[in-house]
């Protein structure tokens, strides 16, 4: 990273719900060294100006759903030293790639007054679908002290320290009980990649998988351990269908579910 | 190891955490080949320096704050501890930040560490080298303490592989070795026009050897499948699998036999290792994903 | 000693409220206690201060991926068998701060952890829990090298031992020599009669803690009832383990088609480990500031059954979930004998009990033994 200059920092946004680049600004306590640390270029829900790229890190949040969104992340590439995609919807698609299995003129033409205003792919998808990108943080949200790690990791110039560890992980170093032995609760910890802190089970619901499969994890054995618990398959489809659904693993154990 | 009791007499009692880095300038960078290049460092305590010493194939761990830390094997003379070498090559997050430094930035060192060559028992055997890539620089102390004590060795050959004539380390010393009475035979997997050795893989070298069998030790360092051919030919020349001496590489962390990460079946890497018989680990090391 | 206590060695009896003195002297002592309390649908450890806090009257079903608590129907302090907690947990945090090192000129100055470590008393270690603390101090402080943090905690720790009275569906302890009598070094041990307590003088310092108590040499009678209700426990084991050797025959069937057929079944979770009374591994990593100028070292519980845990540049040399678990048992049951001289298992059944799918590691050395 260039010392001379801050470092320029962008964020870009695509099909989302702008939750995880409002995690920047969440991040309140640091968010003054950020802004020490980096110059903010380009991020138009925190800056009226916007200046041109090139940029040191771009924070691209959303997923790919149509095609002027596929023109602009290639030219957010070219302009990007450090393509970060940032959140499920980034990384995975998002919760809007439930159109992905099936046919997106039905949504269309059901939810739209004036359907024929509407220019759509059929799919949504992962920003790495289209372009490199050199980081993901997953989450829906992403954490912010990942945010943070990244930022800092780019800046002092190593790899980022990002979890792969699964959700029970994290369970287990708080003193969470599990709630899936202790309480026959669903939870897809086991196959989710941690990084949240494991939030959902320490409020004694089932972990839904928001930061995505966790590497070389089993979903299929898990789906049927919840299937012995009562679950239907249909239901186990859906559980792994979520913020996360069209990730290649999940996507796989909600299809071997469906019709179980 | 050897050293731990004297140099934690001269240290603060804090310092008897195995954890805490001990600072090092960096005093001299000398490039070897493309991506490897050795360290020269410094203790910063006077009297941790002083009191510093290791055994050949011991290693430290290199400690970069905000970066991390990394197992590096010590390569310079064990007879002159004060001049602290590590031959690095540039493969992850530390060392390629180490790549960044210049002369006089600092280092955090925690070491020595490990298992050693067994330089005094191989005492008036033949002794052979068989060294892969940056796997030289593991060997190099040993070989240091074998020209130091020559008389006390019978016929010592060091075989010396690498990818390209480019790649091979310490290659400009070779011949300072020789004037030991050490045969030095390098070998590339591709040559190129300038190049005069041998041509293939290490092991292969040892076709042209007549080792006795009865009396002959072999240390070897390189890539895993390496290590294996050569103690393959050993064995096929009857030298005994218990005076056959391997160093591996496993993840490091703590380097105390405390994170779990270097396990090998029965051994810590960090601990029993990385210097290990080949007796010992043979049977496991046919066993895939171990 | 001026004050009428109890030597080493000796038995006495006291009434089962008298407790309550006993943890007000641990108090007055300058001890944290940490005790069984009923929270989040299980019996877990957490600061107590009362025997009150105690999950009296309570237990727990056990099975394979399965807890539930149930009612005794009766007014047990300790009638239930071993959580999903550790007192790992406490000597061995999940996340602890090594040192902080900030940039001093041209160099670093190195500031260590110099917290004063806590004083803890465990109320209700069972003989399980106490084989595996022996296990964890042979790791972290008998061998060449010693964990400060670990050894400063666990030098300070009171701990006020439980005679295990009900085992577990997936309790083995007997088979593999851990309990359930507590025969490994502690402060007091109880054994929980209907009516009273009988307590065995382990230190003096545990003596000196029934200063305030009434007590009186346990008779004969006490004894025996203490003894059957032990033996009782030994008898009543969920499961047993053949633990003949473990180790030859893990390492002659290191590619036996067994771990194909867990690795289909594991989640690779790591859950096992984490509940493992034993299990120790760790990582340690740095947090750094924005600028890099400051950084604190912090160590985290790690496990084998994590991807990266294996990792050298170029890949991860335990690839998939049939190498990391024949990893996991293999070092437990097997290597950990090497390592330590000990095996790495207590038999407590946390790993069957708390694995979400309920393998139970009993079972997979049987199908290695049956078809070995």
């Amino acid at each position: 990273m260039s010392t001379a200059a801050k470092p320029r920092l962008a964020v870009y946004k695509f099909a989302s719900c702008d939750g995880c680049q409002l995690s920047l600004l969440d991040c309140e306590d640091e968010l003054l060294a950020v802004a020490g640390a980096v110059e903010i270029a380009y991020f138009v829900e925190a800056r009226r100006q916007t200046l041109a790229g090139p940029y040191d890190i771009t924070l691209v949040e959303g997923s790919v759903t149509t095609e002027e969104e596929i023109e602009r992340i290639k030219e957010v590439r070219r302009q990007s030293r450090f393509l970060v995609a940032i959140g499920a919807c980034a990384t995975a698609g998002g919760i809007q790639s439930l159109r992905n299995w099936i046919d997106v003129n039905d949504y269309v033409n059901t939810v739209y007054a004036t359907p024929e205003y509407i220019d759509t792919l059929a799919t949504s998808k992962p920003i790495s679908d289209y372009v490199e990108v050199d980081f993901e943080l997953r989450g829906c949200p992403i954490s912010k002290y990942q945010l943070l790690e990244l930022v800092t990791s780019l800046l002092i110039g190593r790899l980022p320290h990002l979890p792969s560890h699964s959700v029970c992980q994290e369970c287990k170093a708080r003193g969470t009980v599990c709630v899936t032995v202790a309480q026959g609760i669903p939870c897809l910890g086991p196959v989710t990649l941690g990084g949240c802190w494991a939030i959902c089970p320490a409020f004694n619901r089932g972990c839904y998988g928001c930061f995505g499969p966790v590497e070389d994890g089993n979903p299929i054995a898990l789906g049927e351990q919840f299937m012995a618990l009562g679950q239907t398959g249909a239901q186990v489809s859906r559980a792994f269908r979520g913020f996360n659904g069209y990730a290649p693993v999940f996507r796989q154990a909600s299809e071997y579910f469906e019709d179980k | 190891m050897a050293t731990k009791q004297s140099t934690l007499q001269h240290i603060p009692t804090i310092s008897l955490d195995p954890m805490l880095p001990h600072w090092a300038a960096i005093a001299k960078i000398q490039d070897e080949t493309p991506g490897v290049a050795t360290y020269a460092l410094e203790f910063q305590d006077l009297a941790f320096r002083t009191a510093y010493s290791f055994l050949p194939g011991q290693f430290n761990m290199l400690y970069l704050p905000g970066i991390g830390e990394v197992a590096i094997s010590i390569s310079s003379d064990p007879e002159t501890p004060h001049e602290l070498l590590h031959t690095i090559r540039v493969a992850g997050n530390v060392t390629q930040a180490i790549e960044r430094l210049k002369v006089g930035d600092q280092i955090g060192v925690r070491g020595p560490y490990g298992s050693a060559w067994p330089v005094e028992v191989a005492r008036g055997e033949d002794l052979i080298f068989v060294a892969g890539g940056i796997g030289l620089a593991p060997l190099r102390p040993a070989i240091y303490h074998v020209i130091r004590h020559r008389a006390e060795y019978g016929k010592i050959t060091i075989l010396a592989g690498a990818r390209s004539p480019e790649d091979m380390l310490y290659h400009d010393e070779f011949d300072a070795w020789r004037e030991h009475d050490i045969e030095v035979i390098p070998t590339v997997d591709r040559a190129d026009e300038s190049w005069q050795g041998r041509v293939g893989v290490v092991p292969m070298l040892f076709y042209s050897l007549r080792p006795d069998p009865r009396n002959t030790t072999v240390f070897t360092c390189g890539p895993e499948i390496m290590m294996r051919f050569v103690a393959y030919e050993a064995m096929a020349r009857r030298i005994p699998t218990e005076r056959v001496f391997v160093s591996l590489e496993r993840n490091m962390k703590c380097a105390v036999g405390f994170c779990g990460h270097c396990q090998y079946g029965p051994t810590f890497l960090c601990k029993e290792g990385p210097v290990l018989s080949f007796a010992q680990i043979e049977p496991f090391y046919n066993v895939e994903e171990f | 000693m001026a004050e009428n206590l109890p030597s080493p060695g000796e038995q006495v009896v006291i009434a089962k409220p008298a407790l309550q003195s006993v943890f007000k002297a641990l108090d007055s002592a300058g001890y944290t206690l940490i005790a069984p309390v009923l929270r989040n649908e299980a019996i877990i450890y957490d600061e107590v201060s009362s025997v009150d806090e105690l999950p009296i009257g309570w237990t727990a079903e056990t099975g394979p991926g399965h807890y539930r608590l149930e009612q005794r129907g009766d007014e047990s302090f300790f009638g239930f068998p071993a959580g999903p907690s550790t007192w790992k947990g406490y000597l061995y945090p999940s996340r602890l701060k090594l040192f902080s090192v900030s940039k001093n000129g041209g160099g670093y100055q190195t500031v260590p952890n110099q917290d004063v470590s806590p004083s803890y008393a465990f109320i209700g270690v069972r003989a399980c829990e106490l084989a595996a603390i022996a296990i964890q101090d042979r790791v972290f402080i008998e061998g060449p090298f010693q964990d400060p943090h670990y050894e400063a905690r666990r030098e300070k720790a009171f701990i006020l031992a439980v005679n295990c009275t009900e085992p577990g569906e997936t309790c083995f302890c007997a088979s593999m020599g851990a309990g359930p009598r507590c025969t490994q070094a502690f402060d007091l041990a109880l054994t929980e009669l209907r009516d009273a307590f009988v307590i065995e003088i382990g230190s003096p310092l545990g003596a000196r803690m029934l200063l305030d108590v009434e007590w009186s040499f346990a008779g004969a009678l006490e004894l025996g009832r203490a003894d059957q209700k032990i033996t009782d426990a030994e008898n009543q084991m969920g499961r047993t383990l053949d633990t003949s050797d473990l180790p030859g025959l893990l390492y002659d069937n290191l590619e036996h088609p067994r771990w194909d057929d867990v690795a289909e079944r594991c989640l690779s979770c790591t859950n096992c480990t984490l509940v493992c009374p034993t299990c120790f591994c760790s990582d340690m990593k740095d947090i750094s500031d924005l600028t890099g100028a400051n950084t604190e070292r912090v160590r985290v519980w790690d496990s084998c059954f994590n991807p990266d845990f294996s990792y050298v540049h170029g890949g991860h040399l335990r690839p998939n979930i049939r190498a990391r678990y024949r990893q996991w048992l293999t070092h437990k049951l097997a290597s950990w004998i090497d390592q330590f001289g000990t095996s790495g298992c207590v038999g407590c059944g946390r790993c069957i009990t708390w694995c979400p799918v309920g393998i139970d590691l009993t079972e997979e050395i049987a199908a290695i033994r049956d078809e070995a």
